[in-house]
């Protein structure tokens, strides 16, 4: 009882928090209510007993990109200036559209006969992880990491000045 | 016929003057200026008396043969073997042909002994004498040649040659124009002569016994009994179309109006080619196929008819004419007419003697004009002339004996051919009254013109153009008129006048050769052609036989019948005689003692049948305007034809081609160039139309997306 | 009734449809990531739900752990090129920025 309850205040925090996103004027609000929705993903996750994930998430998402997306909005000043999401692309078509995915997608959800199974036991998930990325998933571990190293120096070639006049 | 006997000395009688033809013919400019005239005359008289000696010894061979077995054949080489047509150049000599190259060779040289001396003054020498040499080789071919198709090789060779010396004087358009008007004249007869040898062929042909050597002919000729062509019967068509190419080469209506105009050549020519040899082939061609034209009675009537009309038609002509030569011509045309009668009544005998007689007297009187031609210096018109007995007494003497043996006065040649032809005319059973009446007042008038010309060439006073005729005329030229004051003519040099001299004993003596024999006579000649001929008057059908012994005893019975003379023939002849004599009366009245003014006939009847009859009854006008104006004016409508509706479509098509270009061209360029353009464009339109998607906005880019996989969640959805 | 699978794939379908529409209206080239932000995040959310509820295993939530990876690298270049843009064209409205048309 308290577990559903719970459950639907945090589904409910995030999908706010995503419309939120969605809908605000302000670019800086935006990114706020991208933190709550993150966080909220993080919760889901503890939900679904991968513990290790949602604190990953917590780490990586919301203190590394939703910092950095901070850092990006304050570089690109004029804050106030900038009229965020400025809605004459038109919201109409888009809610439309968003309509139609949404019908279709939860019309697939709902008639999928998905392979469900008895919940097991909520057990740690480290040790798991940790074990099949350096076994099974060894190969996509090593080329995430070489796919990190490629992003951290593009990032820097793109952002250096130009010096040379 | 018995087999002939094989000789081989013939061929020389041909080849020798074809050899003198040729040397002439070639060298002949090189040779005069190196050896000068002289030399030309021997290399061409030479090979004529070689001729005429040959032919002496054949006719000497002859003589030594018996009747049925006179025939010599030599063969000179092989010429056609195609099917059943087998012609080879051989040469036989009968009787008959052996008078032909005796006449041909011995009239043939006198007449080369007096060119010479004719021409003196002629640059162009050699090739006079080059051209007669051929003539001579020709006729010879034609006489000698023992298939039609020889006979024709030599037909066409005279032809040739007579074109080449009437148009020998070419420089004058007139001359030109004389001689191609005889050779295309002579191309219509022979024609006729063509088909005629075609259709004789093919008729032999249609048993398998196809020839044309005349022999063999003769022999098969019964074959063509009952055969016919188009509705006619095969002889009588064969024979007409062979008498046509006699008309043409010998003169007759419708073709004889080449003759007169054919004067324009050298005077020796008109002596030998249109009086005594190529004139007479068209004669000499029937007898020869005598047994083939009395199968065709038809034929022979039209024959006998058209030689009357002829000979009665040109001598009204001669009456008129005051060219000297002319009237010689005309009178060639009516004795040929003659000649024709004989043949068509059945007479061959009598016509191949008229032939024989005709050769002699008209040869002596065409050089008797050329020697008057020659010493007047070229004038021929019979008014400037006059009382030349005078001044060329030889010359006089000739024609004025050869004049009586024409108008057929006894004892001359003339009277015995001719008199023979009327009383044959009179009693064959193909001959009639009128032909021996029209005959007889036809022989008048010959007589009549032809002492009219004596009496104005050799009587009275000389009218030439150097004469004191016209008074004022010589006092006007006062001074140095008597420089070249009044040429008199004088007589011809002897070169001359020994042939002329040879031949007037020929017109009073050959006569007697066939006297008949109601005046004691032994009727040599007929005698000696009935071998050859069919046996005179009678009418010998195919079936009766053909054997040289019956034949024989046909012309002995014919020597017996006249033995008996028929008091009728006695009657005939003293008719005829007398109204040659009455016709030369009249010309003595006429035009020695002036008793009748001429002026009164020219002028009876306001001059019309004067008129009509000098202006030789307008026939050539006619001629032109019918069939000359008519054949320029098809050619002109066939080339009109052509130029417009020919060309007209081929220019037709060429301008079609080209609209069809232009058109092609047009499609080209709008059609197909608009295709390529419209790709062009439709590219370039869809282009600009796909930029558009290129908006760079980038929402549009994400609205792509989002689409897209809607469209892909959809699809897999359905 | 029973939290069950499907509440957590409805919630992360309506955080998928923020996203779409995020990504769809935002003029903000940052606003734009965001959206995309909450795409990756609904499919992490899928990710471990049917990690949880598909029997044993940590497929799924080792998949969700390489998307962050790959969100974190793609936050990063894209952060550095809307950097770059904005040096170029003083703005990062993504209205304005359309010189790359046809």
């Amino acid at each position: 009882m308290i577990y559903a309850a719970l459950f639907y205040a945090i589904a409910g925090f995030t999908v706010i928090s995503a419309l939120g996103v969605a809908l605000s004027t302000n670019v800086v609000y935006s990114a706020m209510a991208l933190m709550g929705t993150l966080i909220g993903a993080s919760g889901i996750y503890v939900f679904l007993a991968a513990d290790f994930v949602a604190v990953v998430q917590l780490l990586v998402y919301v203190g590394g990109i939703l910092v950095l997306t901070l850092f990006a909005i304050m570089l690109t000043h004029q804050i106030a200036e900038v009229q965020v999401s400025n809605r004459s692309v038109g919201r109409l078509p888009a809610f439309a559209l968003v309509v139609l995915v949404g019908v279709a997608m939860g019309v697939a959800m709902f008639r999928a006969p998905w392979h469900v199974e008895p919940l097991g036991e909520a057990t740690p998930t480290t040790y798991g992880i940790g074990d099949s990325f350096l076994n099974q998933y060894l190969l996509p571990f090593e080329l995430a990491s070489i796919v990190l190293l490629t992003a951290l120096v593009g990032a820097i070639v793109l952002s250096r000045k130009e010096l040379r006049g | 016929m018995s087999d002939p006997i094989e000789v081989g000395y013939l061929r020389w009688i041909i080849l020798a003057p074809l050899i003198g033809a040729t040397i002439n013919g070639l060298f002949g400019t090189r040779i005069q200026k190196a050896a000068g005239k002289n030399a030309i005359a021997v290399i061409a008289v030479v090979p004529v008396l070689i001729s005429f000696v040959l032919a002496l010894v054949a006719f000497g061979q002859l003589l030594g043969l018996e009747p049925e077995r006179r025939f010599l054949l030599d063969t000179l080489s092989q010429w056609i073997h195609i099917g059943h047509l087998n012609v080879d150049f051989a040469f036989w000599v009968d009787p008959l042909s052996a008078v032909m190259i005796l006449v041909i060779t011995g009239i043939g040289g006198l007449i080369h002994l007096y060119s010479v001396g004719y021409m003196h003054e002629e640059p162009s020498f050699w090739r006079y004498f080059a051209y007669l040499n051929l003539f001579m080789a020709a006729m010879l071919t034609l006489v000698l040649g023992d298939s039609l198709l020889v006979l024709f090789v030599g037909w066409e060779g005279v032809g040739l040659c007579s074109y080449a010396l009437i148009g020998f004087w070419y420089k004058d358009l007139a001359n030109a124009t004389a001689g191609s008007k005889a050779f295309i004249v002579n191309r219509i007869g022979d024609f006729g002569f063509v088909v005629g040898m075609f259709a004789l062929f093919w008729a032999l042909d249609q048993t398998g016994q196809g020839t044309l050597v005349v022999r063999e002919i003769a022999q098969r000729v019964h074959l063509l009994d009952g055969q016919t062509l188009w509705g006619i019967a095969l002889p009588t068509f064969v024979t007409l179309m062979l008498f046509i190419g006699a008309t043409g080469k010998s003169a007759q209506i419708p073709l004889y109006v080449w003759l007169p105009d054919a004067m324009a050549g050298p005077t020796p020519v008109s002596a030998l080619i249109h009086a005594a040899t190529m004139v007479t082939a068209g004669v000499y061609m029937i007898g020869r196929l005598s047994f083939l034209f009395t199968m065709a009675p038809v034929t022979l009537g039209v024959i006998a008819t058209i030689g009357i009309l002829t000979a009665f038609f040109a001598a009204t002509i001669g009456v008129a004419q005051n060219d000297i030569k002319k009237v010689l011509a005309y009178s060639t045309v009516s004795q040929l007419g003659f000649m024709f009668v004989a043949m068509g009544v059945g007479a061959y005998s009598a016509g191949i003697f008229h032939l024989f007689t005709h050769a002699f007297f008209k040869a002596c009187l065409f050089l008797g004009s050329g020697s008057v031609i020659h010493a007047l210096h070229h004038e021929q018109d019979m008014r400037h002339m006059g009382g030349l007995r005078k001044y060329m007494p030889i010359t006089f003497g000739t024609f004025f004996v050869s004049t009586l043996a024409i108008a057929g006065m006894p004892p001359f040649a003339g009277f015995f051919s001719k008199d023979e032809i009327l009383w044959k005319a009179f009693t064959s059973p193909h001959g009639a009254g009128w032909i021996w009446a029209l005959g007889t007042l036809t022989a008048g008038i010959t007589a009549f013109y032809m002492f009219r010309q004596v009496f104005m060439v050799f009587f009275g006073d000389y009218r030439g153009a150097h004469a004191g005729h016209d008074t004022h005329h010589a006092d006007a030229h006062g001074a140095h008129g008597g420089a070249h004051a009044v040429q008199q003519p004088h007589e011809s040099p002897g070169l001359m006048t020994g042939p002329l001299i040879i031949l007037a004993l020929g017109a009073v003596l050959v006569g007697f050769l066939n006297v008949p024999g109601g005046l004691g006579g032994s009727h040599l000649f007929e005698t000696w052609l009935a071998p050859v001929l069919e046996a005179g008057h009678e009418v010998a059908p195919a079936h009766e036989p053909h054997g040289a012994v019956a034949k024989l005893e046909h012309a002995a019975e014919e020597t017996l019948q006249h033995a008996e003379h028929d008091p009728l023939e006695y009657l005939l002849m003293a008719v005829s005689v007398l109204v040659a004599m009455g016709g030369i009366l009249l010309a003595w009245l006429m035009y020695v003692k002036k008793a009748i003014d001429p002026a009164r006939f020219s002028e009876a009847w306001a001059g019309v049948p004067y008129r009509l009859v000098f202006e030789k009854y307008y026939v050539d006008e006619i001629y032109q305007a019918v069939f000359i104006r008519g054949t320029l004016g098809l050619s002109k409508a066939l080339s009109a034809f052509d130029r417009v509706v020919i060309d007209g479509i081929v220019n037709g098509a060429a301008t079609l081609t080209r609209l069809i270009a232009v058109a092609d061209g047009a499609f080209d360029r709008i059609v197909v160039d608009g295709a390529v353009n419209l790709v062009g464009s439709v590219t370039m339109w869809i282009g600009a139309r796909a930029r558009q998607l290129q908006t760079g906005h980038i929402y549009s880019y994400l609205y792509a997306i989002v689409i897209g996989v809607v469209v892909i969640m959809f699809a897999r959805l359905l | 009734m029973e939290i069950g699978l499907h509440h957590f794939l409805v919630v992360s379908l309506l955080v998928f449809l923020c996203g779409i529409f995020t990504v769809l209206t935002r003029r903000n080239a940052i606003g734009v990531l965001m959206g995309v932000e909450l795409i990756l995040n609904s499919a992490n959310i899928n990710y471990i739900a049917f990690s949880r509820y598909g029997g044993g295993g940590y497929d799924g939530q080792i998949f969700a752990m390489f998307v962050i990876m790959l969100a974190a690298a793609e936050a990063a270049i894209g952060l550095a090129i809307v950097l770059g843009i904005y040096r170029q064209f003083e703005s990062i409205d993504v209205e304005n920025i359309d010189t790359l048309r046809g």
